[in-house]
């Protein structure tokens, strides 16, 4: 078991932190899951935090200049190399506390991007930063697709889904491939600690994001984040399809502890999956026999988690 | 404070383009991108604080007797507390004009 | 005391980074900067040199890890070379407006197709507009100095910019050159420490890299160029300086030999030196021939080039990359622009040699001295020569 993870006690309903590093005045679209998985982010780590943010939504919305969201230290420098900077930021501080440059004081280091700067164009980045043992945790809000760029798809879009590059049409059924799965290709690297989150579950994600804080080494969550605007999906309903898509297995909550697959949810009875594409623009065209496949997709790869849990 | 808040010479601009007071967005108003603004009847108000944890504009705070108030001076009305409030307190209604 | 030793230059360099007491080196390996990065690293690992060295995964990583240990306040180095730094190329613009005082040495390297590890200038023109400080060293001593100088000029409250110093890959990179190495007593009298104006600290937050909106962005440019525009003066003074403390010295433009001259070389890096050997050649057989070296590449020194040039009436500009298509090299086009509608301005001509790793001997300055002298007469059909080429 991790020993950072003992003088923990976690959040719960009464212990919720009031204040808020992300400040409002965002330009996130109207039900925004994404900023709402960003505040919970924030809310779990409090002030002694740097961030390096990759760009696309959440960066565009929290830093038109000459306004910025953020009440704690951020820099954006590009697309893919969050995880780089933050490489940079980590290896400083450590000299310049060795140096006596700077107060010996822990401060969490977070990188944070999208499906696309996580899954795709930064994977390479994150896989060095991993690699190499940074302290630091990484964080992906997945809403499925490039939505700044409008709702292209990405490796992280779910199959069948359409997207602006993934129409459906006579040859196209919309998305052609599963989605990729990110969480496994960062436990991979062995690093102490792995976990999936969603807004709905918001004490389950912000004990996870405060356990990867605290882990001493690389930590990587991956967050669920609803997106209206590019899923054709009404805003208010941004939670509910948080909830839907753990409670139908097509998000599974999980962590890896130093390799150790651990159920934050087991989902005993599962709802179909219909029900959590229902209300969504971007599963309209879906045939039947294309909804049954997926829903045996699902079933397969949520026993597959399960079997790693058993196992280890 | 507006986007024209931008509109500086290139000698005032802050060393490196970086912006010097942090979390100032809050100065700046997105209520008005509402269309319907949420409602709480107190009557049914549990005191949860659903309608604070699930707002992605941070707009809802606590009153001194322990309710939940959402600032429409951020509030989008996207709905959401009105959708997650398990006792049904929160009514959106339309704005008028 | 100052040492003289028998040293690669690479070494030497390596050895400018530890006496500047860098805090934090991301490097990735190519040839031909390796002996830089495996010096440092081996200063690390000894205990030498009490820096972060961080094996990225690759150049477009390095740079970024540069501008989060910049931005966190260390002092930061890095070393690339040619393909990679042609990787790391999106993120080269970014430090500069940002005001990141990043210090890289280039190990200037041909640029594929076809893959070449040999000299020339091709890799660091592509990247003449990233916005960073840029010098080039001629021989091992400059490369030692000018590292020094780099940290010093860059983070220079003033200028806060990242800065480049540019040698030449093996001709200068892997000979073993009698070089100068300072004390540490000595760099330290030149070199202070750094103390960034502003940095990422929960104590004092601040955003940097905001999104440039249409209301800022022009502006946002304007503020780089001016303030790197401006650096020309701490460059200068810090030559200055280093020139009072340790005797030698260094501008902007350096020349040779260029009094009463009719016609001018004008070179940039290690090249320089075969080019004063020719120039000597020349002067012996009396014909009125000098050589002017750019030294600082940006921001360009405009006054002290034209300054240089005096009276002569023919510059023949050697341009070490071929730029597919274009009117003439890069600096070629630089100096003709200078010179435009200038009163009295020399006839300005532009060669290409040195490519991937092509020699550019005594006798080749001779033939395209003898060139320029000729086209000032009759005017030649092209923009540009290539020098050196074979057609059959």
């Amino acid at each position: 078991m991790i020993p950072e993870f003992e003088k923990f006690k976690g959040f719960s309903a009464k212990n919720l932190p009031k204040d808020e590093p992300l400040a409002p005045g965002h330009r996130a679209c109207q039900g925004c899951g994404e900023v709402l998985a960003l505040r919970m982010v924030m809310k779990a780590l409090g002030r002694d935090v740097i961030v390096c943010n990759a760009t696309g939504c959440m960066e565009i919305i929290s830093s038109p200049f000459p306004q910025t969201a953020w009440n704690v230290p951020w820099i954006h420098v590009a697309f893919e190399n969050a995880a780089a900077v933050a490489s940079g930021v980590e290896s400083a501080r450590k000299a310049l506390m060795r140096k006596g440059r700077i107060p010996k004081k822990h401060v969490d280091i977070l990188a944070v991007g999208g499906d696309g700067a996580t899954g795709d164009i930064g994977l390479q980045w994150i896989s060095g930063a991993f690699e190499r043992g940074h302290d630091l945790l990484y964080v992906c809000l997945d809403n499925e697709a490039y939505m700044n760029t409008g709702v292209q798809r990405s490796g992280c879009t779910p199959y069948g889904a359409m997207t602006t590059t993934s129409p459906p049409g006579k040859k196209s059924f919309g998305q052609a491939t599963w989605k990729k799965n990110v969480p496994a290709i960062m436990a991979a690297h062995g690093i102490p600690y792995v976990a999936t989150a969603s807004p709905a579950y918001y004490l389950d994600l912000m004990n996870k994001v405060k356990k990867a804080a605290l882990v001493n080494g690389p930590a990587y969550v991956h967050i669920y984040s609803p997106c209206p605007t590019g899923w054709g999906s009404a805003g208010e309903r941004s939670v509910e399809y948080s909830k839907l898509a753990v409670e139908t297995r097509v998000f599974p909550l999980y962590e890896v502890i130093e390799g150790r697959y651990i159920m934050s949810r087991k989902i005993t009875k599962p709802k179909p999956v219909l029900d959590y594409f229902k209300g969504q623009r971007r599963f309209r065209h879906l045939t039947d026999e294309q909804i049954s496949s997926i829903q045996n997709k699902v079933d397969v790869e949520y026993e597959k988690i399960i079997k790693l849990s058993e196992m280890t | 404070m507006a986007i024209s808040d931008a509109i500086i010479g290139w000698k005032t601009l802050p060393f490196g383009c970086h912006v010097m007071e942090p979390g100032n967005s809050a100065k700046f108003r997105t209520g008005d991108w509402r269309s319907q603004h949420p409602v709480t009847d107190r009557e049914k108000c549990i005191k949860c604080g659903m309608c604070w944890i699930f707002c992605p504009d941070m707009a809802y705070s606590q009153t001194l007797e322990g309710y939940y108030e959402a600032n429409m001076e951020y509030c989008k009305g996207c709905g959401i507390c009105a959708h997650e409030c398990p006792k049904d307190a929160i009514t959106m209604v339309p704005e008028e004009g | 005391m100052a040492k003289r030793v028998g040293v690669e230059v690479s070494i030497a360099v390596a050895d400018a980074v530890k006496l500047a007491n860098a805090d934090v080196i991301p490097a990735y390996p190519i040839t031909p900067q390796t002996h830089i990065v495996e010096h440092l690293s081996d200063l690390v690992a000894n205990g030498e040199l009490d820096a972060e060295f961080v094996p990225v995964e690759s150049e477009h990583a390095a740079m970024s890890c540069c501008c989060g240990s910049s931005a966190a306040g260390a002092r930061t180095f890095t070393s690339s070379s040619s393909q990679g730094l042609s990787l790391m190329s999106e993120i080269l613009y970014h430090p500069g407006p940002m005001r990141l005082p990043i210090v890289m040495v280039v190990a200037n390297r041909a640029l594929a197709a076809p893959i070449s590890i040999w000299n020339d200038h091709q890799d660091i023109m592509v990247q003449r507009d990233i916005g960073w400080i840029q010098t080039f060293a001629e021989n091992g001593q400059e490369a030692f100095d000018l590292t020094l100088h780099a940290f010093r000029v860059a983070e220079d409250r003033r200028v806060s910019l990242p800065m480049i110093v540019n040698i030449d890959g093996f001709t200068l990179s892997h000979v073993i050159e009698p070089i100068e190495i300072l004390s540490q007593e000595e760099v330290d009298r030149f070199l202070p420490s750094f103390k960034p104006r502003v940095r990422l600290d929960v104590k004092k937050p601040v955003s940097m890299g905001p999104v440039g909106v249409p209301e800022v962005y022009t502006e946002a440019k304007m503020a780089h160029n001016e303030v790197l525009k401006a650096s020309k003066k701490v460059v200068v003074q810090a030559w200055k300086e280093f020139a009072d403390l340790f005797g030698r010295e260094y501008h902007p433009v350096e020349t040779y030999r260029v009094d009463d001259a009719e016609a001018l070389l004008v070179t940039m890096g290690s090249i320089s030196e075969t080019a004063m050997t020719a120039v000597d050649a020349m002067r012996d057989k009396g014909e009125k021939v000098g050589l002017v070296r750019i030294r600082l590449w940006r921001p360009f020194p405009g006054p002290e080039f034209r300054k240089a040039v005096g009276k002569a009436q023919v510059l023949a500009v050697i341009d070490r990359c071929l730029p597919p298509g274009a009117v003439c090299g890069p600096v070629g086009e630089e100096l003709r622009s200078l010179f435009y509608k200038v009163p009295g301005a020399p006839k300005i001509f532009s060669f290409v040699a040195g490519l991937g790793g092509r020699d550019v001997t005594v006798e080749r300055f001779n033939e395209i001295v003898s060139k320029a002298r000729a086209y000032a007469k009759k005017r030649p059909t092209e923009n540009y020569e290539v020098i050196g080429v074979r057609e059959q």
